[in-house]
C-alpha cells in the first residue's frame, strides 16, 4: 500500500513563500479551475449559469467577478471558474450540470499552478515582467499575457494584490522569473 | 506594433501570432468542379502587396480569437481590425 | 596635487576622491567626474590611437558623440571593448585601457601606417585585396582585422545580468534639456502621464555647461530644482542614465537604462541595465545639437576639440586640457568659450574667427578674418598655424583648441522610419524630417532653437500642443528669463587646399578621401559613405557627416540640400548585445517543462533529456552501473519481467466537446 503524499507545483509539501523588499511571492495550492466555453447559439444560457455559480454579474472582457466561485474572461463567449478545491473538488461536475449542454465545460485543476505578489509597489514588479498597462490595471481586472515566453492570465484582486497563473509544468521557470523580477525592482 | 483588438483594446503584436492572408478564411468548396485548381491556388499562391493588405493574426498569448487585419505593409499603419469570428459571420458562415 | 588642469567651480564632489587606473597608471579624480574629464584634469590629452592610420587621438567632445576618445573600460570578465571615456562614470577602483595599438599608447608601432597614409585611402582595401580571390578569407581579411582592430574581448562569460520591462505614458520626452525639462514641467503639472528620459548621469543638458542660461540663476541649479520638481509628481517617471534607442512603430520606443554601469559591480539581484520597452501615445525629441568641428590640416591631435566640450569641460567638470587655449571659430558661440575659460583663469592664446566682423574682446586676442591652417605636435598639441587676412602666416603656441563649426540638430531618431532630414538654411544644418515617426515632434535645440529661451519656449509650447491633441487641459508655463542671443554665424566647412584634415576621426576619413570619391565617381551620398566608410563608425557620424556633405556638395557644384544626407538607424548609441538578450540567455533561454512525476524521477537519480521544452526522465542508473545501456538494458529486462511505467505527460492532450464533435477529428486527421 502506497501512501501518498500530495506535493505543490514546485514540488514541495508546503507551498512556497518568498519575502524580499516589499513583496511577498507566495505560491498557492489548492484551488479548483474549470473552463466553460459557450457553444454556438449558448451564450445566454452560458452567462445565466455563471451568474448562478459565481453569485455575481458575468464579467466582460478583462474581467473578473464572483464570491465563493469567481470568473473570470478568457475570451471571446468563454470563461474561467476558480474556487478553493476544499469546498469545491467537484467544481467541474457542478459547472458541467449547471451549463445544461449549452456550453463546454473542461476540468483545468492542477493544469496551472498559481503565484500571489503582494506587498505596496507592485507596478515596478510588473513593469519588468509584462506589457500590461498598471497605469489602469486595477482591482476586479483579469487579462491573459505573455510572462517570461508563457501565456499567463493576471488577475487583480486589489491594488497590492496580483495573481499569476501560468502552465503547471513551467512552474519552476515562471517562479524564477517572478523573483528575478522582484530583485531586480526592489 | 500595436494591435488595436476590437474587444480588449491596443495590444503589443508581440502577443499575436501572424498566420498569413486573410484569404485564407475562404476555404474552396471540395466537392467543386475545379476543387483541385482551386486548393493549389488556396494553398500555395498569395498576394504580396507593397501597400495595404489584409491577414490573419492570432492573439495566442492573450484571447485566443483570431483576428482579420488591414496592414500597410511598406508603414505598418492598420487601418482596420475585425474579429475573425464576425468577418465569418458576415460572410454567412458559423451561424 | 596631481590634477594640474583642475579649475574651480564644476559639478564635480572634491570630497570624494576616487583612485583609477589608465593604462596601469594610477590617477585620481572626483565624484561627478567621467573618465575623460578626470583624465584632463591630470593632463592626460592622449586617449587612444586611430582606428587605420594609428594617429594619435585626445577626446574630440565632452558627449556619447566622442568619436575618439574610445577605451576598454573595467578588466576580467567584465572588460567592455569600445566604450566612450567621456560618458564612462568614475568610480573608486576604475580600470581602463586604451587599444588599438601595438606596443605602448605613446609609441604605437602601428602608427607606421600614418606614414603609408598615401596608400591607405578611400578603396584601398578594393583596389588592393582583390586577386588572388582566395586570399581574401585566409589571408587578408585575418590581418586587416587585426591592424585594424577596436578593442578586445575578454573571452569570458559576461557575469552582469540584463534586464527588460514595459513601460506606458502619454508622453516620452526623449533629453533632459532646457527645451525637455519646460516640456515636462508643462505636462507634468498638467497631470498626463509622462516620461523623462536622458542619457546623462545629471539632467540638464547643456544647462550644466553653461555659465549664463539664465538672466538671474545658474542654469544647472534651475534644472536641479525642476527635476526635483517633476520626481516628486506622480505622474511623471524621471530616468536618468536612460537612453531613447530607437523608434518603432506605433509609437514604441526603446531605451536603454544603464542602472549599474556607475558602480564597480552591481549590487546583489541587480541587472547592469535594463531594456525598455516604452509605449508612448506622444512623444517629443528634445534632444538638443551637436557641435560640428571644422576641417583643417592634421586637425585631429589630442588637445583639439569641440569649444562646446571645452565650455562643459571647464564648466561642469572644472577641467581645461590645458593652460593656454586657442578658439577656431565661425559663430559667436565659440566665443563663449573664451569668455568662460578666460574668467576660470585660463590663459586664451587667440580666438580665430573666420569673420571679418568678429566680435572683439578687451580680455583676450581676437583674429578676424583668420584661419588656422595646420597644428603641430606629436602626441598633443603644442602649437597651431594661423593664415591672417592678409596673407600673412602666424605660429601660435596653446595646449589645446576649440572649434566651433556651428551646430547639428540631434535629429537621429526621426530618421528611424527612413524620413529624410530637411535642410535648415537659417542655421545651415539638417533639421527634422516632415515624414518622421508618427506621434513624434521636435522641440528645443533638435529643431533649431539654440538660445535658452528659444528652447525653453519650444518645449513647453509644443508640449502643450500635444496636451491638447490628447484632450488634456493646457498649461501656461512661467518660464525663467533666459538668454536669447542670436547665434550668428557663417557656414564654414573646411579650410581651402587642406587634405589631411579630417572629417570622421573615428573611422579615420579625410578631406582628400571624400575628393578622391568624388573623382572615382562615387558622388551619391549613399556611395560616399561606403566607399570613404564616412560616418559609418559606432559614432555614426554625429561629429563628421555634415563636414563631408559640404565637400561633396562644392565639388559636385551643387548646394548640401541637393545632394542629400545619408539617415540614421537605430540604436543611437552602441548598445551591449546583452542588454538585447534579456534574461533569455543560458538554461534561462526558454521555460523548461517538468512532467508531475519529476521530482520523483530527480530523487531517483534519473539522467533527463531535453525534448522540446520538456525534461524526459531517460533513464534512471543504479550504483555501478558505468554505462547508459547497462542502466537501460536493466530496465528493458525489468518491464519484460514485471511490468514498466512511462511518464508521457510530454505528449499533448486535445479535448474535443460540442453537438457536432465528430466531424472535427474527421476533417483533420484524414
Amino acid at each position: 500500500m502506497h501512501r501518498l503524499k500530495a506535493i505543490t507545483a514546485l514540488g514541495g509539501t508546503e507551498p512556497r513563500v518568498d519575502q524580499h523588499g516589499p513583496i511577498t511571492l507566495s505560491e498557492k495550492s489548492g484551488f479548483a479551475l474549470a473552463s466553460v466555453a459557450a457553444r454556438v447559439g449558448g451564450t445566454k444560457a452560458t452567462t445565466m449559469a455563471i451568474k448562478r455559480l459565481t453569485g455575481a454579474p458575468v464579467p466582460g472582457p478583462g474581467q473578473t467577478n464572483g464570491t465563493k466561485i469567481t470568473a473570470f474572461w478568457t475570451g471571446p463567449d468563454q470563461w474561467m471558474l476558480e474556487a478553493p478545491y476544499n469546498s469545491h473538488e467537484k467544481l467541474f461536475e457542478q459547472a458541467t450540470a449547471e451549463v445544461k449542454g449549452k456550453a463546454s465545460v473542461t476540468e483545468q485543476s492542477d493544469g496551472w499552478c498559481r503565484f500571489d505578489l503582494q506587498g505596496e509597489g507592485l507596478s515596478a514588479v510588473m513593469e519588468r515582467l509584462c506589457a500590461i498597462n498598471m497605469h489602469n490595471f486595477e482591482a476586479g481586472h483579469a487579462t491573459r499575457t505573455s510572462i517570461e515566453h508563457l501565456g499567463c492570465f493576471v488577475i487583480c484582486r486589489t491594488k497590492t494584490h496580483i495573481s499569476i497563473l501560468g502552465p503547471r509544468s513551467s512552474a519552476g521557470s515562471l517562479h524564477h522569473g517572478l523573483l528575478i523580477a522582484i530583485r531586480s525592482a526592489y | 506594433m500595436i494591435i488595436n483588438h476590437p474587444i480588449l483594446g491596443p495590444r503589443d503584436s508581440a502577443e499575436f501570432t501572424y498566420m498569413g492572408d486573410a484569404a485564407l478564411l475562404d476555404r474552396p468548396d471540395w466537392q467543386a468542379k475545379d476543387a483541385l485548381l482551386q486548393f493549389i491556388d488556396y494553398g500555395y499562391l498569395r498576394d504580396n502587396p507593397a501597400g495595404p493588405h489584409t491577414e490573419l493574426w492570432y492573439h495566442e498569448q492573450g484571447d485566443r480569437s483570431f483576428l482579420v487585419i488591414t496592414r500597410d505593409t511598406t508603414t505598418h499603419e492598420i487601418s482596420s481590425v475585425k474579429l475573425a469570428s464576425d468577418v465569418a459571420r458576415g460572410r454567412g458562415r458559423s451561424k | 596635487m596631481s590634477q594640474i588642469n583642475r579649475l574651480g567651480g564644476g559639478q564635480i564632489d572634491r570630497t570624494k576622491t576616487l583612485n583609477f587606473k589608465f593604462d596601469g597608471k594610477s590617477f585620481q579624480g572626483h565624484d561627478g567626474d567621467t573618465l575623460a574629464s578626470a583624465l584632463l584634469a591630470n593632463n592626460v590629452r592622449l586617449m587612444g590611437r586611430s582606428f587605420k592610420y594609428h594617429r594619435p587621438r585626445g577626446v574630440l567632445t565632452s558627449g556619447s558623440e566622442e568619436p575618439n576618445a574610445i577605451i576598454e573600460l573595467r578588466d576580467g570578465a567584465r572588460q567592455e571593448p569600445n566604450t566612450r571615456a567621456t560618458t564612462a562614470e568614475l568610480f573608486e577602483g576604475l580600470t581602463a585601457k586604451s587599444q588599438n595599438k601595438i606596443g605602448s599608447l605613446r609609441f604605437d608601432f602601428m602608427a607606421i601606417n600614418d606614414r603609408f597614409s598615401n596608400f591607405l585611402t578611400a578603396g584601398f582595401y578594393y583596389k588592393t585585396f582583390m586577386w588572388p580571390a582566395a586570399f581574401w578569407e585566409r589571408v587578408y581579411e585575418p590581418i586587416i582585422r587585426k591592424a585594424a582592430g577596436l578593442g578586445s574581448i575578454s573571452f569570458e562569460n559576461d557575469p552582469d545580468e540584463y534586464d527588460r520591462g514595459f513601460l506606458y505614458c502619454d508622453l516620452l520626452i526623449i533629453g533632459a534639456g532646457p527645451s525637455g525639462l519646460a516640456a515636462a514641467l508643462t505636462a507634468g503639472r498638467a497631470g498626463a502621464q509622462v516620461i523623462l528620459a536622458d542619457e546623462d548621469y545629471t539632467m540638464g543638458g547643456r544647462l550644466n555647461s553653461e555659465r549664463f542660461s539664465f538672466v538671474d540663476q545658474s542654469g544647472a541649479d534651475w534644472a536641479v530644482k525642476t527635476v526635483a520638481e517633476l520626481a516628486s509628481l506622480p505622474n511623471v517617471r524621471v530616468m536618468a542614465r536612460t537612453t531613447v534607442l530607437g523608434a518603432f512603430d506605433h509609437g514604441i520606443y526603446g531605451a536603454l537604462e544603464r542602472v549599474s554601469d556607475h558602480i564597480a559591480v552591481p549590487e546583489a539581484g541587480k541587472p547592469r541595465q535594463i531594456l525598455w520597452k516604452i509605449y508612448s501615445k506622444r512623444s517629443l525629441l528634445c534632444a538638443g545639437a551637436t557641435e560640428r568641428p571644422i576641417a583643417f590640416e592634421n586637425n585631429d591631435r589630442p588637445g583639439i576639440m569641440l569649444a562646446g566640450a571645452m565650455r562643459s569641460y571647464a564648466n561642469r567638470w572644472a577641467v581645461t586640457a590645458a593652460h593656454n587655449v586657442a578658439i577656431f571659430t565661425n559663430n559667436d558661440d565659440g566665443h563663449k568659450t573664451a569668455t568662460d575659460l578666460h574668467a576660470a583663469g585660463v590663459s586664451i592664446a587667440a580666438v580665430v574667427d573666420i569673420r571679418q566682423n568678429a566680435p572683439p574682446s578687451q580680455d583676450y586676442e581676437v583674429i578676424a578674418g583668420g584661419q588656422v591652417v595646420n597644428s603641430t605636435g606629436r602626441l598633443g598639441l603644442t602649437s597651431i598655424d594661423i593664415s591672417l587676412p592678409d596673407g600673412s602666416r602666424r605660429t601660435l603656441p596653446c595646449g589645446a583648441l576649440g572649434m566651433s563649426g556651428g551646430w547639428n540638430p540631434n535629429i537621429h531618431i526621426t530618421s528611424h522610419h527612413r524620413g529624410h532630414p530637411v535642410w535648415n538654411e537659417e542655421i545651415a544644418a539638417f533639421g527634422p524630417p516632415d515624414n518622421g515617426p508618427v506621434g513624434l515632434s521636435v522641440a528645443g535645440a533638435a529643431l533649431g532653437n539654440f538660445t535658452t529661451a528659444g528652447a525653453l519656449a519650444s518645449g513647453s509650447s509644443k508640449a502643450n500642443t500635444i496636451l491638447k491633441n490628447l484632450g488634456i487641459k493646457e498649461n501656461k508655463l512661467a518660464l525663467p528669463l533666459a538668454e536669447d542671443a542670436p547665434a550668428n554665424m557663417t557656414p564654414f566647412w573646411y579650410v581651402e587646399g587642406c587634405s589631411r584634415a579630417w572629417l570622421d576621426q573615428q573611422n579615420d576619413v579625410t578631406v582628400k578621401d571624400v575628393k578622391l570619391s568624388h573623382q572615382e565617381n562615387f558622388v551619391s551620398v549613399e556611395h560616399l559613405k561606403r566607399y570613404t566608410t564616412l560616418g559609418m563608425a559606432t559614432d555614426q557620424g554625429k561629429t563628421s557627416n555634415m563636414g563631408g556633405l559640404a565637400i561633396m556638395a562644392e565639388l559636385t557644384g551643387k548646394t548640401i540640400p541637393e545632394v542629400g544626407t545619408t539617415i540614421f538607424r537605430p540604436p543611437y548609441t552602441p548598445t551591449a548585445i546583452g542588454a538585447f538578450a534579456g534574461r533569455d540567455r543560458g538554461t534561462d533561454f526558454r521555460p523548461t517543462r517538468q512532467s508531475p512525476s519529476h521530482k520523483w524521477a530527480t530523487e531517483q537519480g534519473a539522467v533527463f533529456v531535453e525534448v522540446g521544452m520538456w525534461l524526459r526522465a531517460q533513464w534512471f542508473p543504479k550504483a555501478g552501473e558505468t554505462h547508459w545501456r547497462e542502466s537501460v538494458d536493466r530496465e528493458v529486462v525489468a518491464t519484460r519481467k514485471s511490468v514498466g511505467i512511462c511518464d508521457v505527460t510530454t505528449l499533448g492532450k486535445i479535448d474535443v466537446q460540442g453537438a457536432d464533435f465528430c466531424y472535427i477529428p474527421q476533417q483533420n486527421l484524414l
